[in-house]
């Protein structure tokens, strides 16, 4: 039987899934203020990310070792819940712009978050499975939201057959670690793993990177990022390119860290292959987009790149911490960036899918001066330019590789990253130097986020300490 | 008894075609086919790991269990996608599904 305790170690997200049931109930009841249903799904998620919060410090695992809490998992979880918010913040006036006011989209959202939340509890393989299904499913229904959209619906099953494909490989892998170690907890394995050298191991660890790999749109396992990222409504793409690439290193970091030290020494190699392909490939192909939304689709391959340069030495214990607690950093980092980068682009958008070219962006600055210096910040901050958070988010990345002993790959990353300027800087200079006429969507919470997002990113970079603190807290350790 | 490594051979067999039929075939439905094959060999791996290893925990038959109750979530999503974008297009075939390119 379920001990007081097993329900403490879960409590955020129990809650936030029985009010995502509950809401779903409640909103066939709502016909004609559907706004009310997204002021309670954002309700459900702050209080969710309260709870999240008081239990900082708090560590407990619970369901028989199937799930824990920690404070990885807590800090992992504040940031998917803030993530969650912002993502209702985006849609909120999107929807109803575009048609697609249906209640359904933020039950959805707020199922796919106690998805996120979950796999970053998880230590268990068969709980790591069902928490990225939980997360996947809505947002392969999310991609396809807008069906009055052929791009959309095209991007929902492009997404769906492709993620469905790489969860085979998922699964495949875990049952080779299974067959190898007679187990699916994580510290089982791990105990396993370490008394044999097993190529069964190795190759279910390897396949398992895959299923990762594709979530957190690496390459070569990215083609369906740039289809999905364009097709899908833009208020899920901003959600989605967040959310799911935390979850999806969250899970691949439990994993690896606990189960597979024992297999640093072949998996470092493939990591450090993996990182530097997509940060070349990414930053390369993004240049010759004329889409902001596809760009950015590359822009965020790119970066999960960078994140997963720093998981490279996840093996090393003298240098892990440091470097994970770097990730991280960045993942946040990232996260407020890219949710302020795509709060513009559904600013410019249009309801007849017009605003989205990179040339639609010129002689904003002249139009609109806090969108346009917004932008330029996201832009810099996506560089790794001065003084935002990007910079600093690459400074701690790149010392704790260099650190580790991997200047090959720090230096792969500094190139990538000058590469990556020409793009970001394209959308600025239209901004700044062209001539050009748009239409602009003002909307309360819309400009709050980008507003709040592009404060952030140049506040937290004059103090950055106090946030590299709480990720060098939150490691695995 | 048979040996374990035939169920293996079996199911990595099964994982193979079905990763062929994934990339192979045009027509949505004949690769949602194939990840069930993908997912179904899953199964066999599952159940025979399970028996050889340790039939005394049940973990592996409970997994497989969710494993394909979660390939079937998948498949109604799937299917839905599928229907929609049929009634829209008169077709499911995926080459002719190419509004995004690079």
């Amino acid at each position: 039987m379920p001990q007081p305790q097993d329900y403490q170690t879960l409590l955020p997200v129990i809650v936030l899934a029985v009010w995502a049931c509950a809401l779903l109930l409640l909103d066939s009841f709502l016909i004609q203020r559907k706004g009310l249903t997204a002021c309670l799904a954002a309700a459900g998620l702050a209080i969710t990310l309260g709870l999240t919060l008081s239990q900082i410090g708090r560590s407990s695992s619970g369901f028989s070792g199937m799930v824990v809490l920690d404070g990885f998992s807590t800090f992992i979880n504040a940031l998917q819940l803030v993530s969650g918010l912002l993502g209702v913040a985006l849609a909120y006036a999107y929807v109803k712009r575009m048609g697609i006011e249906r209640g359904e989209y933020y039950t959805l959202l707020l199922f796919s978050v106690v998805g996120m939340m979950l796999m970053a509890q998880a230590t268990d393989l068969i709980v790591v499975f069902i928490a990225l299904e939980m997360l996947s499913i809505p947002l392969y229904v999310l991609a396809a939201f807008n069906r009055t959209q052929a791009a959309s619906e095209e991007a929902g099953l492009k997404y769906f057959l492709l993620g469905a494909f790489s969860t085979g490989f998922l699964v495949y892998g875990i049952t080779l670690v299974y067959g190898a170690t007679a187990s699916t907890n994580l510290s089982a394995i791990f105990a396993a793993a370490s008394s044999t050298s097993n190529l069964l191991l190795t190759i279910g660890a390897a396949l398992i990177l895959v299923g990762f790999g594709f979530k957190v749109a690496v390459v070569p396992f990215h083609m369906w990022t740039p289809d999905v990222y364009q097709g899908a409504p833009t208020a899920v793409t901003g959600f989605m390119s967040s959310g799911a690439k935390i979850a999806g290193f969250a899970a691949l970091l439990r994993v690896f860290a606990t189960a597979f030290p024992a297999i640093a020494a072949d998996m470092t190699d493939i990591l450090w292959a993996l990182a530097a392909v997509t940060m070349i490939l990414g930053n390369l192909v993004a240049i010759s987009q004329t889409d902001i939304k596809r760009m950015l689709a590359y822009s965020s391959i790119a970066h999960a790149g960078y994140i997963l340069m720093a998981f490279v030495p996840y093996g090393n214990p003298a240098v892990a911490p440091v470097s994970i607690a770097a990730g991280l950093f960045y993942l946040a980092a990232y996260v407020i960036t890219n949710f302020g980068a795509w709060g513009v682009v559904i600013a410019l958008e249009q309801p007849d899918g017009k605003g989205l070219q990179i040339s639609d962006y010129s002689g904003l600055f002249w139009r609109k001066r806090g969108l346009a210096v917004a932008m330029t910040v996201f832009m810099l901050s996506l560089i790794g330019f001065p003084p935002t958070i990007g910079m600093v988010g690459k400074f701690y990345l790149f010392r704790a590789i260099i650190d580790g002993g991997f200047t090959g790959l720090a230096i792969i990353g500094v190139i990538a990253s000058l590469v990556s300027a020409f793009y970001y800087l394209r959308v600025v200079v239209n901004m700044f130097m062209r001539e050009g006429e748009q239409k602009i969507e003002r909307e309360f919470w819309l400009d709050l986020t980008w507003g709040a997002a592009a404060f952030l990113t140049v506040a937290i970079s004059l103090a950055p300490g106090w946030l590299f603190y709480l990720a060098s807290a939150a490691g695995l350790r | 008894m048979i040996p374990l490594s035939w169920y293996l051979t079996l199911s990595a067999a099964l994982f193979s075609i079905g990763m062929f039929g994934v990339l192979a075939r045009k027509n949505a439905v004949a690769i949602l086919l194939g990840i069930e094959l993908m997912l179904n060999a899953v199964n066999i791996n599952l159940v025979s790991f399970w028996r050889y290893n340790n039939p005394v925990l049940m973990d592996g038959q409970v997994f497989a269990i969710i494993v394909f109750a979660v390939a079937a979530a998948e498949v109604a999503v799937g299917l839905a996608l599928v229907i929609s974008i049929y009634r829209r297009r008169n077709t499911v075939v995926a080459d002719e599904i190419d509004l995004m390119k690079w």
